[in-house]
């Protein structure tokens, strides 16, 4: 199947889903006002993903901002991802925030305690 | 009061960015953009700056919602929105106005209430449960915006809500952040 790419512009994050090897990326800034919209593309590739899987998937999520309707459309995309470890592939979310950004980390911290998918946190030096 | 004695509460402080007038989404993107530009230089804490970025981004987009096609009359001037992003000695100060459709009014207020009356750790649990439960819907919110703009800010919302005319009511909510 294809692979999912989307550059990222400074309200939409960067997508770069790679099916073949089973390596994610959403990386940068996601406040669009309409966050299904912008998501919908990316729902149905994961539904065709899901059931041609690698045995292995990784997603990275490296967001510097985003909203609450973005947050929605996350626990979409995860959910997704805890149907495919159903599926008996490993899944791994590495979450990245920044040194000292508290509230990106507790972003973090609230998906892992409603999502059954390993969520690792991962610490950023920050870029200044 | 009329907007004008709102808007002239806001400018307490000093002003960073500040607007009244017609919504639109290039203009919201503007004041976001010129905000941005503007916390890089003035705020040295980047903690502090994504906090109060991120909180006019959920505010912005909370008034964006409520003045897209959700009942408000077209009478006079509720078109009218105000947004006042402030500093002043103990930290920051993002205010927005907008009106509501009065029959909205006691909804969001009791949502805001609840909010008010529980502790960080109650909210935190308010804002998962949502994050967890919640449909998505076409506007996005799903409730989820002023429980995460308090959350972040840590402060107690002040808000009001005055009618305007039969139909609409104006809705005005101050967020601060400490620096």
């Amino acid at each position: 199947m294809e692979n999912f790419f989307l550059e990222g512009t400074n309200k939409t994050p960067q997508l770069d889903f790679n099916s073949n090897e089973g390596r994610f990326l959403i990386a940068g800034r996601s406040i669009p006002e309409n966050s299904i919209e912008f998501y919908k593309p990316l729902f149905e590739w994961l539904d065709n993903y899901i059931n041609q899987a690698k045995s292995n998937t990784t997603l990275d999520v490296k967001l510097e901002y985003f909203n609450t309707s973005s947050s929605k459309c996350l626990v979409e995309i995860f959910r997704k991802l805890e149907a495919l470890q159903q599926k008996n592939d490993n899944v791994l979310i590495n979450w990245y925030y920044e040194e000292d950004d508290e509230d990106m980390q507790e972003s973090g911290e609230d998906f892992q305690e409603i999502i059954d998918v390993k969520i690792v946190l991962n610490e950023m030096e920050e870029e200044e | 009061m009329n907007l004008n004695d709102y808007y002239r509460e806001m400018l307490e402080g000093e002003v960073i960015v500040s607007y009244k007038g017609a919504p639109s989404q290039p203009l919201f993107d503007g004041i976001l953009s010129v905000a941005d530009e503007r916390l890089a230089v003035i705020e040295q804490k980047s903690k502090v700056r994504k906090k109060v970025y991120h909180i006019m981004i959920e505010a912005l987009q909370n008034v964006y919602h409520h003045t897209q096609g959700e009942g408000v009359q077209k009478s006079e001037s509720p078109e009218t929105i105000l947004f006042v992003l402030s500093k002043n000695a103990k930290g920051y100060e993002i205010s927005t106005g907008n009106h509501i459709p009065t029959s909205l009014v006691a909804t969001l207020q009791a949502h805001i209430e609840r909010i008010n009356q529980s502790s960080a750790d109650e909210i935190k649990q308010l804002y998962r449960e949502q994050l967890h439960g919640g449909e998505i819907s076409v506007k996005g919110g799903a409730g989820l915006g002023i429980i995460d703009i308090a959350r972040r800010s840590g402060e107690k919302l002040v808000y009001a809500f005055e009618d305007t005319d039969d139909n609409n009511s104006f809705f005005s909510l101050k967020v601060k952040v400490s620096a």
